[in-house]
């Protein structure tokens, strides 16, 4: 039986965990985007909008994200795509992450005082000049911390693409496993990964948190 | 497109009821002695020696900062190397408990430090001992005060078990798995399967809001809305 | 008279600091059972501090303080409780448990501090809530009630504790002018029954009325000390004169 070392253990995780990275960026990238658009939407009072973004927004945040994997995988499938675990995680990612920011934001643009938006109005500003100018400025300052915080639940929730067959992180862990049956190194080595990626991302987000409210 | 078959899913209705009794009963007993946890270690984080804090820290950020699916498979393969032998069922509760664990530390914590120095000199001055003022004046209001974080963290967590599931455990997206193995209806199934997660995603919040201030919290500001 | 009785609360040189800041810079005072004490002054002379160390809320570096023949022994928490038990206290903003409802504010500590069973305690807090003329609140909540009915539960609440000596810390000072008078009158049925009352108040014409000895405190000493209508009509310190004066 081969035996492999700890090296040979991490150095394939980490080869697997640039997929974590590339896959985290687009859900984020494209979710980011998205969501953008399902918040705009809803502020420009479009016809339907409100409700619409309000339950697609309740959708994603009260199913599994397995679960929405899982339907992307077969959903897609059904109109002939060419469904490869890149095209599902890469599409369920995106809307999932689309609807959590779309409601992150949705609150740091509440928190803006009704003054401002009735300022913008009677200084006979349009809907794109008050985003632009406005409320889009304030939002973001308020916005950054808790986005930047989320970032973590997305590089989290690419771990369970890997049910759906997508080669990174922890489909590497449990591939590895079945070669070494080493599961307590391997798997602990993949925590240790992950902790590596999210941890100073989360600790970040905090010092931002803390210097957001100190500047208040 | 292929036709979709809704009803071949649906006539599994005993396997799919007992799947989504499953994550009930899991997400319960999670709830409960993960609770509990939280409020040990949120206390410890709030008012704890500084070396407890420190542990409890490092705990709590290590959760926080990797997948559930990981830590879930880190238990139940991982342990076995140890002499630890755990079921499926078993190996998913301590999953979910350490994991909800986490995170109720830090609600609890926040809703704790949120206490009025009033309450606890109030408190004292009743002759109260320190247990006491803990159990009797500080936690009730405290959980209170964080009750809906609380409910959506408990929310996250029973949508988090389905991945539990993946090894084996027979809640419902095992059933739905199950299912989409005798029937290849995978879509319906999956389709069937998330609508069920909802309506318990539904029912669980509605029925912790409900059942917050009756039993743990009494009237206090966040229960009179 | 033959021999004075023991006194029931007895300072002697107590000296407190809050870091580099000495608050109390050495306090003398005797209280005998039954005496009704106004502690008055200007913020930051010490007053709700000296009140606050009497039931060990406050802790202080150096001298003595004895309740009811319990000495005070810092760090010792058992020997603090057995303290708690004979010194009530009523807080400026009231500090009702808003978990519980008023009755059971009132229940709480006797339950879980003297062990009384249930029924016991509450025929108790309902005898107690009528004297202070809530008898009908007993289900009600604490955020159901006005400023003054809050405070008179709190005095039922401490008073469930059967206390021999009540500390008031400005208890009207955050009430309603309509409702202070009657929390005051409260107070002054307690004093009428003989409890003995530490009270730091602003109340000046409360004082006069009730108080059989008026303590003035200044930068953390007692300034000036006696009997009402001779403190007031003819204060000796220029220091009391001022503060009298600018109450006006």
């Amino acid at each position: 039986m081969v035996d492999f070392s700890l090296w040979d253990i991490l150095r394939n995780l980490l080869l697997a965990a640039r997929w974590t990275v590339v896959l985290s960026i687009i859900a984020f990238v494209g979710g980011g985007l998205v969501g953008l658009g399902l918040l705009l939407a809803r502020l420009a009072r479009w016809p339907g909008a409100q409700l619409v973004v309000a339950g697609y927004v309740q959708l994603f945040q009260g199913t599994p994200l397995l679960m929405q994997l899982f339907l992307a995988y077969f959903g897609l499938a059904l109109f002939g795509i060419n469904v490869s675990a890149w095209v599902a995680a890469g599409v369920a990612l995106t809307l999932y992450t689309s609807a959590f920011l779309a409601e992150i934001w949705r609150g740091c643009v509440n928190a803006i005082p009704r003054g401002q938006w009735e300022a913008a109005d009677s200084l006979a500003l349009s809907f794109g000049e008050k985003m632009r100018h406005v409320i889009g400025p304030q939002a973001l300052r308020i916005a950054v911390p808790p986005t930047v915080g989320f970032l973590v639940q997305v590089i989290k929730g690419t771990a369970l693409a890997s049910v759906i067959g997508f080669i990174e992180l922890t489909k590497a862990g449990t591939m590895i496993t079945n070669a070494t049956f080493r599961p307590f190194t391997v798997y602990a080595c993949v925590a240790l990964l992950y902790f590596a990626l999210c941890f100073p991302i989360s600790a970040y987000s905090r010092r931002l948190e803390r210097s957001f409210k100190r500047g208040h | 497109m292929v036709a979709l078959d809704f009803l071949a899913v649906l006539e599994q209705w005993p396997a799919l009821l007992r799947g989504a009794a499953f994550t009930l009963g899991l997400t319960a007993v999670s709830a409960l002695v993960g609770g509990a946890v939280g409020v040990a270690c949120g206390w410890a984080r709030a008012s704890g020696p500084a070396w407890l804090a420190a542990l409890v820290g490092v705990y709590v950020e290590l959760i926080r900062n990797t997948p559930f699916i990981v830590q879930l498979f880190f238990i139940y393969f991982g342990l076995p190397s140890l002499g630890v032998k755990l079921t499926p069922e078993v190996a998913s509760v301590i999953a979910m408990v350490v994991n909800l664990g986490a995170y109720a530390a830090e609600i609890v914590r926040a809703g704790i430090e949120n206490t009025p120095r009033g309450q606890i000199e109030a408190a004292r001055s009743l002759a109260l001992n320190e247990w006491q003022v803990f159990t009797r004046v500080v936690l009730p209001p405290a959980l209170g005060r964080v009750w809906p974080a609380m409910v959506s963290q408990i929310v996250i967590v029973m949508l988090g078990s389905a991945v539990c599931g993946q090894i084996a455990a027979q809640e419902l997206s095992y059933a739905a798995n199950l299912i989409l193995s005798r029937n290849f209806r995978g879509f319906e199934s999956y389709l069937i399967a998330t609508a069920i997660y909802l309506l318990l995603a539904i029912f669980v919040r509605e029925f912790l809001n409900w059942a917050g201030p009756r039993w743990i919290f009494g009237r206090t500001a966040a229960a009179g809305r | 008279m033959a021999i004075d009785p023991a006194p029931i609360v007895r300072i002697r040189s107590l000296r407190k600091r809050f870091g580099a800041n000495e608050v109390l810079k050495g306090i003398d005072l005797e209280v005998q059972a039954g005496e009704v004490v106004a502690i008055i002054g200007k913020s930051g002379s010490g007053k709700s501090t000296l009140l606050r160390c009497i039931n060990g809320l406050e802790a202080f570096q150096q001298g003595e303080l004895q309740v009811d023949g319990q000495a005070l022994k810092q760090g010792d928490a058992k020997a603090m409780r057995a303290l708690r038990q004979h010194v009530g206290m009523i807080f400026q903003s009231f500090n009702l448990f808003p978990h519980l409802s008023v009755g059971r504010n009132v229940m709480l500590a006797p339950t879980l501090v003297k062990h009384s069973n249930s029924s016991a305690a509450e025929a108790s807090a309902r005898k107690l809530l009528e004297r202070v003329g809530l008898a009908e609140k007993f289900e009600a909540w604490p955020d159901q009630l006005s400023g003054g009915q809050q405070q008179r539960v709190a005095i039922a609440r401490a008073l469930a504790m059967q206390p021999s000596v009540m500390l008031c810390d400005e208890i009207t000072s955050a009430l309603d002018p309509e409702l202070v008078g009657e929390v005051l009158k409260v107070v002054e049925s307690l004093a009428e029954e003989g409890m003995t009352l530490l009270m730091v108040t602003h109340e000046m014409n409360f004082a006069r009325k009730v108080a059989d000895r008026v303590v003035f405190m200044h930068a953390g000493r007692i300034h000036e000390m006696g009997a009402p209508q001779q403190l007031f009509a003819a204060p000796r310190t220029a220091e009391l004169q001022q503060f009298l004066s600018a109450l006006h």
